[in-house]
């Protein structure tokens, strides 16, 4: 449906108009965190500070900084160790079909959809008998056990393009299991890898039902970090949203810089999954 | 060509993987259900070595029909009533802003960007942002009072007001009554495609439910000694709003990805035939996206139904109005130390999620789209 003429001022305007609705969230949230405590008033939410209040932000650094340095920690950590797992385990279900493969895959693939609080007590438990509970080594365990689902899933829809006959060549030059991955697939996951990487980094550093339940709070990531400031009583709103901002850079700077890999990672989410 | 140490070594590789999926998911899922069917909780939870006994479907009969646990069904009533909202608004805003995008419009790749980039965020993040607009006496209320309008005084995350209440008592004799609906139309459906015998098997019990509820049979199974009104809380519009706001630009993603597809050819022969813009749309685009519509009504359904970090960032878990089953669980289980009867309201989460999920992960890897 293509329209001409008249109707396609009023699409303009009409595509404007709902890009400022989107963008009030966005709006409102950076002048409140650049205005003084004494400045923030329920009748003039929407009016910009007259001079930006910087220290919200210094504050918040300062406040926030051992979280965000668990984040970052957690969510290059175990994003790199469920993308390099994704990617050998897509190479198997992908081009070494064994005995019972055809069920295996569902079965995993299961495992990304399930409301975690269906494990989160037995995991509890379990995170304690083994002594990770807590820490940080115990949050990257769980985020690439759950993480490998949706590994897997990628890394095998992306090798699913590489021609079988490439393989067979391979293997009349001699190449074998190990050799075929390291010489031919991983040369040709570099993008694979990033959108892997991408859809793990924002997963990671977003969630909280995990965080929350298995972080003490010398290992709070981010998220639990800024629900505790926000939903606690007698708290200037410049604070949280001068966090929001912060907790929310990463993942924002990641998707303008690399977005088209971000939505292929969407799309092959739905698309594929 | 492939020898055998080649194939056990691919069977060596992945097992870690899937040994740890194994138990991390289903050993554990295996351990919950078991948790539910015991009355584990309370003194007993902080015991060293607690004392448990099996109680059998208790914990769920309690959940369902149990005089203290009337928090449990309206938050139940609640995920159902979100997920609907959510989903429905986030695919019609969704398709909405796709149509409009794939207009030719300048700097769509702007305008794209905009609409995406909320999905880029944490559900906390969301949460808190929202939390502060959607403040009783400021954020949204106050807009109308910039155009010399009086301020709006809904209070978005704590009204206790109900829309579209019904009697939870009576709720058996509504779920006979739409199984037999469900059961009739799939034996129709049978039948206009000459599959008498499976016509016959579900068609005929269909009539026979359909004869028990309206003769009055299932009123009588009643789930409560005294009628219960559950309804819509209003307190969750606040919440679809903002969940709306960060998810539609994903389904505007798909939609959008599924419009490119559309081969012009399709479109061009539809003109030709004399079609106008709107109805090439509505006949010719609109179905061809029908199978991206039941992909993301799957994809929206499931983190609906799940929905946990974005309410408790919005109002908190102690906020009865905007409770849902897994805030409940988690409230349960590590603020109550109910721990047998936090495992059954996951148990229940996972059964709802999995009725969703399950028939789509069938389908898509037996016609092997995976």
């Amino acid at each position: 449906m293509y329209q001409r003429g008249t109707s396609r001022w009023f699409i303009h305007g009409l595509i404007v108009l709902l890009a400022v609705v989107y963008l009030i969230p966005v709006y409102l949230t950076i002048i409140t965190s650049l205005k003084a405590p004494a400045d923030i008033n329920l009748m003039t939410a929407w009016k910009p500070p007259a001079h930006p209040y910087w220290a919200s932000y210094a504050t918040a650094i300062s406040k926030f900084a051992p979280s965000l340095e668990n984040s970052i920690v957690l969510a290059i950590s175990a994003t790199l160790l469920s993308a390099a797992l994704g990617s050998i385990n897509g190479y198997v279900l992908c081009k070494w079909e064994f005995p019972g493969a055809r069920f295996v895959l569902p079965l995993v693939v299961f495992g990304m959809f399930i409301p975690y609080q269906s494990i989160l007590v037995p995991l509890f438990q379990f995170m304690r008998r083994i002594g990770l509970y807590g820490g940080l080594p115990g949050l990257v365990l769980v985020h690439v056990v759950y993480g490998l689902p949706i590994t897997t899933l990628l890394f095998r829809s992306f090798y699913a393009e590489i021609p079988d006959e490439l393989l067979g060549a391979a293997f009349i030059d001699g190449a074998d299991f190990l050799g075929i991955y390291r010489w031919l697939v991983l040369p040709l996951s570099g993008p694979p890898f990033l959108v892997v990487a991408i859809w793990q980094f924002t997963q990671i550093w977003n969630e909280f039902l995990f965080a929350v339940t298995l972080a003490r709070p010398a290992s709070q990531p981010i998220t639990v970090a800024l629900a505790n400031l926000a939903g606690g009583q007698a708290v200037s709103w410049n604070l949280p949203m001068a966090g929001s901002v912060l907790a929310a850079l990463p993942t924002v700077v990641v998707y303008v810089l690399l977005g088209r890999y971000f939505i292929r990672g969407l799309l092959a989410g739905a698309l594929k999954g | 060509m492939r020898s055998r140490r080649d194939q056990v070594m691919a069977v060596l590789v992945i097992m870690p993987s899937l040994a740890l999926l194994a138990i991390f998911v289903y050993g554990f899922i295996g351990q919950t259900v078991y948790m539910s069917l015991t009355d584990w909780g309370q003194g007993a939870a902080l015991a060293l070595k607690p004392e448990i006994h099996f109680v059998g479907t208790r914990n769920y009969a309690e959940l369902f029909t149990g005089f203290l646990n009337v928090r449990f069904r309206q938050d139940l009533v609640s995920m159902v009533f979100f997920t609907i909202l959510f989903v429905g608004a986030s695919l019609a805003l969704g398709l909405f802003l796709a149509t409009i995008i794939d207009q030719r419009i300048r700097g769509e790749a702007v305008f794209r960007t905009i609409f995406l980039f909320p999905m880029s965020l944490s559900f906390i993040v969301t949460g808190t942002i929202w939390r502060w607009l959607l403040q009783p006496r400021g954020g949204v209320n106050v807009l109308p009072s910039l155009v010399g309008l009086p301020p709006a005084g809904f209070l978005w995350l704590s009204s206790r007001e109900q829309a579209l209440q019904f009697n939870w008592q009576v709720l058996p004799h509504y779920v006979v009554l739409g199984a037999a609906f469900v059961l009739i139309a799939w034996g129709v459906w049978s039948a206009a495609r000459r599959r008498f015998r499976t016509s016959a098997l579900v068609g005929l019990p269909g009539m026979a439910l359909l004869a028990w509820a309206v003769t009055g049979g299932a009123a009588r199974l009643q789930l409560l000694p005294f009628p219960e009104a559950h309804g819509f809380n209003l307190a969750l519009v606040g919440v679809v709003i903002a969940a709306t706001w960060q998810m539609s630009g994903y389904t505007m993603a798909l939609y959008l990805a599924g419009l490119r597809t559309i081969p012009d050819e399709l479109r061009e022969a539809a003109r030709v035939d004399g079609a106008s813009p709107l109805q090439v749309y509505r006949y010719v685009e609109l179905p061809l996206l029908a199978p991206i519509t039941w992909s993301a009504i799957i994809i929206l359904g499931h983190i609906a139904l799940k929905i946990f970090d974005l309410v408790f960032a919005m109002a908190g878990p102690d906020n009865a109005p905007t409770s849902v089953p897994a805030i409940l669980m988690f409230l349960t289980t590590f603020r109550g130390n109910e721990l047998a009867k936090g495992a059954s309201i996951a148990a229940i989460l996972l059964v709802v999620v999995s009725i969703l999920i399950v028939p789509y992960l069938v389908t898509s890897f037996r016609a092997g789209r995976a």
